[in-house]
C-alpha cells in the first residue's frame, strides 16, 4: 500500500480492494447492501434462475419505501390495508417474499424500523463510516455523510452485488468542495448543498467524488451532513464523503447494528485514520465563503436553477451559454414563470416536507418551529409532513411536533418516499406548485406537469404558512 | 446463463433498420417485476402490422432473428435483451447493432452476429422457407444450400457465451480472490465484516 498522503476516498478504495485488473478496473468489496422493491424484484428472479444465494445475506437489509403509500398501512383491527394500484402492490409483495428467501433481514411496511432506505441505514447503524454501501437508488450518497463510500446501483449491478458482494469499478476522480466561514441565521445544511449546487452545475461533478471540507460540515450535525452528502448526485457526482470525526463516532455509537466493546474501539481508531492526510491533492477543489450562502430556492426544473429568496426569476438572457438559455427558456415555460419576478410572490398551492434529503428529526424539528402558532395559509391545499422513518415519526411525536403540525393545518403521514417522486400515491397535481423539501425538480418528478421548488425544510414551513415561497428569516426575527 | 455453441432454426426475416429499444419493448413494460413475460409486450407495434413475420405461424418460435442496420438503438433499457430472450430468440443477425444493446444482449446471453448486408439479404431470402444454422465456435453461419459466411466476435465475448459465463459468474469465478480478502476483512475491520444487531 502506498505511504504518499492519501485523500478519504483514496483510503477508502485502498481498503476495498479485492482484484484489480490490467485495465486498471477493481473488483471492489461492498459492505452493506439496502435492498427496497422497486430495483430488486428482476435480480432477485436471476438469482433464483440461476440457482445462486446471496453471498452474504448479513451483509443486506431489505425495506419498502418507494411505492408505499403514506397513509395508514392497518385499520382499525390490525389488518393491512391493501394498496390500490396493482404494481406497486405486487413489488411490495414481492420484496416481502424475496428477502427471507434469500435470507435477508426485512424490515416490514408497519415496522417501527421502517422508512426511506437512506433513512433507515445510518438511523440503524447499519451504514458505517468508511464502509462501502450501495442500493438501487441513486441518493445512496446520502450515507457519505457518515464518512462512508456510498452510491446507487442499477438491476444488474443489485444480482452482482448479492451474488458476489462486491462490483467491477474504476477509481472516480476527486472534488474537495471547502466551506468555510460562519452560515448566517435561517441558513441550513440544505440551503449549503443548493448554493454548491448552483455553483457548480448539475455536471460539475461528473466523474467525481466529492468530498466536503471545512469547518462548516465539521461544526454541522451529522443529518445535516447527511442532507449535504444526499445532493451529491444533483452536483454530478457519483457519491459525497465528509471525513468521520467525534460528532460522526457519538452519532453512532449505541445504534442497532453499530459495533461494541472491542470491536468499537478498533473502529474508531480505524475512522480516525482515514481523515484526508495532509498534503494530499484532489483532482479539482472549489472553496465557498459560509457568508455568502442564503436561504435559497430552486425557480427552475434543474437542481442547479437555484437563487437566493430575496432574489428574482432570472431571464434566458441572463445565461451566457447557448443551450443553457435554451434550457431556461424551457424551464420558465413549464414552470409558469416570468422572468423578473420576486421569488417570494410566487404562490405555492402544496408544500411537502420529507424525501432522504430532509426527513429526519432535526427536519421535523426546524419546520415545527416555524409552523408553531401558525396557520397554512389558506391558498396551500396540500401540505404534507412524511418522516423518513417509523423511529423519527414515534421521536417527533414524543416531542409533541405532530401536533404543532396537526394545528398548523398541515397532514402528519406514516414514512416514505412520498412525493419525492411519483410512483406512490402522493402526487403534485398538474400546473400546480410545490415547495418541497425533496432533491429534484426535474420535470415531472412530483407527478405530470408539477412545478417543483426546492427549499429547506424551514423554508418549506414558511411557504406553507404563508401561501408563497417565503424569506424564513423574516418569519423567525418576528417570533 | 444457458452456454451458446450453436444456434440452428427457422429465423425471423424481419430485416428492419433503426429498430429502437422503445419498439422493442415499449415502456408500459418497463414496470414488471420479472424478466420473464417482456415476450408478450416484445415488438408489440410490429406484431400490430398486419402480414408481420412475428405472428405468422411460420416462424413461430424461431431462435434467430434477422435486422437491419442500428439494431437496438435507443434508450439503455435491459428490458429488450429480456423481452427478446423471453420470445426464445437467441441470436440476432443484422449489419450492425447499437453498442448498449449488444453490450445488454451479451450480458444475458444473445448472440449478436455481424454480416454485411449482402449476406443479410441472401439470409432473409433463405429464411423465409428453411432454417438456417449459427456456429460460434467456428464464427460461422450456414444455409442448406452451402452458404457459408463468417462473422468477427470480440475474443473474451465468445469464451463468456460459449462457457455461459455472465458477469456475475465470471466474477463468482474469482471466488478465491473474495474469500482471501473477506478473511483478510475479517481481522482488520472486523465491524465492517459481520454486522451483529445487538437491540432488539
Ligand atoms: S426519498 Fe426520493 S430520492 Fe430518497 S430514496 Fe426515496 S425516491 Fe429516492
Amino acid at each position: 500500500m502506498t505511504t504518499q498522503p492519501r485523500t478519504l476516498y483514496q483510503k477508502i478504495w485502498d481498503a476495498h480492494v479485492v482484484d484489480t485488473r490490467d485495465d486498471g478496473t477493481c473488483l471492489i468489496y461492498i459492505d452493506r447492501h439496502i435492498v427496497h422493491e422497486v430495483t430488486s424484484p428482476q435480480a432477485f428472479a436471476a438469482l433464483r434462475a440461476s440457482g445462486r444465494k446471496v453471498r452474504r445475506p448479513d451483509l443486506h437489509i431489505a425495506v419498502p419505501d418507494h411505492n408505499l403509500p403514506t397513509t395508514a398501512r392497518r385499520d382499525a383491527s390490525g389488518n393491512r390495508v391493501p394498496i390500490a394500484d396493482p404494481q406497486s402492490a405486487q413489488q411490495l409483495d414481492l420484496l416481502e417474499k424475496n428477502a427471507p428467501e434469500f435470507g435477508i433481514r426485512y424490515i416490514g411496511d408497519a415496522d417501527i424500523e421502517q422508512g426511506i432506505v437512506h433513512v433507515v441505514g445510518p438511523e440503524q447503524g447499519f451504514s458505517l463510516p468508511g464502509a462501502t454501501i450501495v442500493c438501487g437508488d441513486s441518493h445512496t450518497a446520502c450515507n457519505g455523510g457518515l464518512g462512508a463510500l456510498a452510491f446507487g446501483i442499477g438491476t444488474s449491478e443489485v444480482e452482482h452485488v448479492m451474488a458476489t458482494q462486491t462490483l467491477l469499478l474504476k477509481q472516480s476522480k476527486t472534488f474537495q468542495v471547502n466551506v468555510e466561514g460562519k452560515l448566517g441565521a435561517g441558513v441550513s445544511p440544505k440551503d449549503v448543498i443548493l448554493h454548491i449546487i448552483g455553483l457548480v452545475g448539475t455536471a460539475g461533478g461528473t466523474g467525481y467524488v466529492i468530498e466536503y471540507t471545512g469547518n462548516v460540515f465539521r461544526e454541522m450535525s451529522i443529518e445535516g451532513r447527511l442532507t449535504v452528502s444526499n445532493m451529491s448526485i444533483e452536483a454530478g457526482a457519483r457519491a459525497g464523503l465528509i471525513a468521520p470525526d467525534e460528532t460522526t463516532f457519538a452519532y453512532v455509537k449505541g445504534r442497532p447494528y453499530a459495533p461494541v466493546g472491542a470491536e468499537w474501539d478498533k473502529a474508531v481508531a480505524w475512522w480516525k485514520s482515514l481523515a484526508t492526510d495532509p498534503g494530499a491533492t484532489y483532482d479539482k477543489s472549489i472553496h465557498i465563503r459560509a457568508e455568502d450562502i442564503e436561504p435559497t430556492v430552486t425557480w427552475g426544473t434543474s437542481p442547479e436553477d437555484t437563487a437566493p429568496i430575496g432574489g428574482v426569476v432570472p431571464a434566458p438572457e441572463d445565461f451566457e451559454d447557448a443551450s443553457k438559455r435554451d434550457a431556461v427558456k424551457h424551464s420558465l415555460e413549464y414552470m409558469g414563470l416570468t422572468p423578473g419576478t420576486k421569488l417570494t410572490d410566487i404562490a405555492v398551492e402544496n408544500v411537502f416536507i420529507g424525501s432522504c434529503t430532509n426527513s429526519r428529526i432535526e427536519d421535523i424539528r426546524a419546520a415545527a418551529a416555524i409552523l408553531k402558532g401558525r396557520k397554512k395559509a389558506d391558498n396551500v391545499k396540500w401540505a404534507i409532513v412524511v418522516p423518513g422513518s417509523g423511529l423519527v415519526k414515534a421521536q417527533a411525536e414524543a416531542e409533541g411536533l405532530d401536533k404543532i403540525i396537526l394545528e398548523a393545518g398541515l397532514e402528519w403521514r406514516e414514512p416514505g418516499c412520498s412525493a419525492c417522486l411519483a410512483m406512490n400515491p402522493d402526487k403534485v397535481p398538474a400546473g400546480e406548485r410545490c415547495a418541497s423539501t425533496s432533491n429534484r425538480n426535474f420535470t415531472g418528478r412530483q407527478g405530470p406537469g408539477a412545478r417543483t421548488h426546492l427549499v429547506s425544510p424551514a423554508m418549506a414551513a414558511a411557504a406553507a404558512v404563508t401561501g408563497h415561497l417565503a424569506d424564513v428569516r423574516e418569519l423567525t426575527e418576528q417570533a | 446463463m444457458t452456454p451458446i455453441s450453436q444456434v440452428s432454426g427457422r429465423a425471423y426475416p424481419f430485416g428492419r433498420k433503426n429498430v429502437d429499444t422503445d419498439v422493442i419493448i415499449p415502456a408500459q413494460w418497463l414496470k414488471t417485476v420479472t424478466r420473464e413475460g417482456l415476450g408478450q409486450g416484445c415488438l408489440e407495434s410490429v406484431k400490430a402490422e398486419p402480414g408481420n413475420v412475428f405472428t405468422d405461424p411460420e416462424y413461430a418460435g424461431s431462435p434467430l432473428l434477422i435486422a437491419g442496420d442500428n439494431f437496438g438503438c435507443g434508450s439503455s433499457r435491459e428490458h429488450a435483451a429480456w423481452a427478446l430472450l423471453d420470445m426464445g430468440v437467441t441470436c440476432v443477425i443484422a449489419p450492425s447493432f447499437s453498442d448498449i444493446f449488444s453490450g445488454n444482449a451479451f450480458k444475458n446471453g444473445i448472440l449478436t452476429v455481424v454480416l454485411p448486408q449482402e449476406a443479410i439479404d441472401r439470409l432473409m431470402e433463405v429464411a423465409k422457407t428453411d432454417p438456417i444454422s449459427v456456429d460460434l465456435e467456428n464464427q460461422s453461419v450456414t444455409t442448406p444450400f452451402q452458404d457459408r459466411f463468417l462473422f468477427e466476435i470480440d475474443p473474451f465475448r465468445k469464451h463468456c457465451l460459449l462457457g455461459g459465463l455472465d458477469e456475475v459468474g465470471l466474477t463468482l469465478a474469482q471466488d478465491r480472490e473474495i474469500s482471501a480478502y473477506e478473511g483478510k476483512a475479517r481481522e482488520a475491520l472486523p465491524f465492517l465484516a459481520s454486522p451483529v444487531l445487538h437491540a432488539a
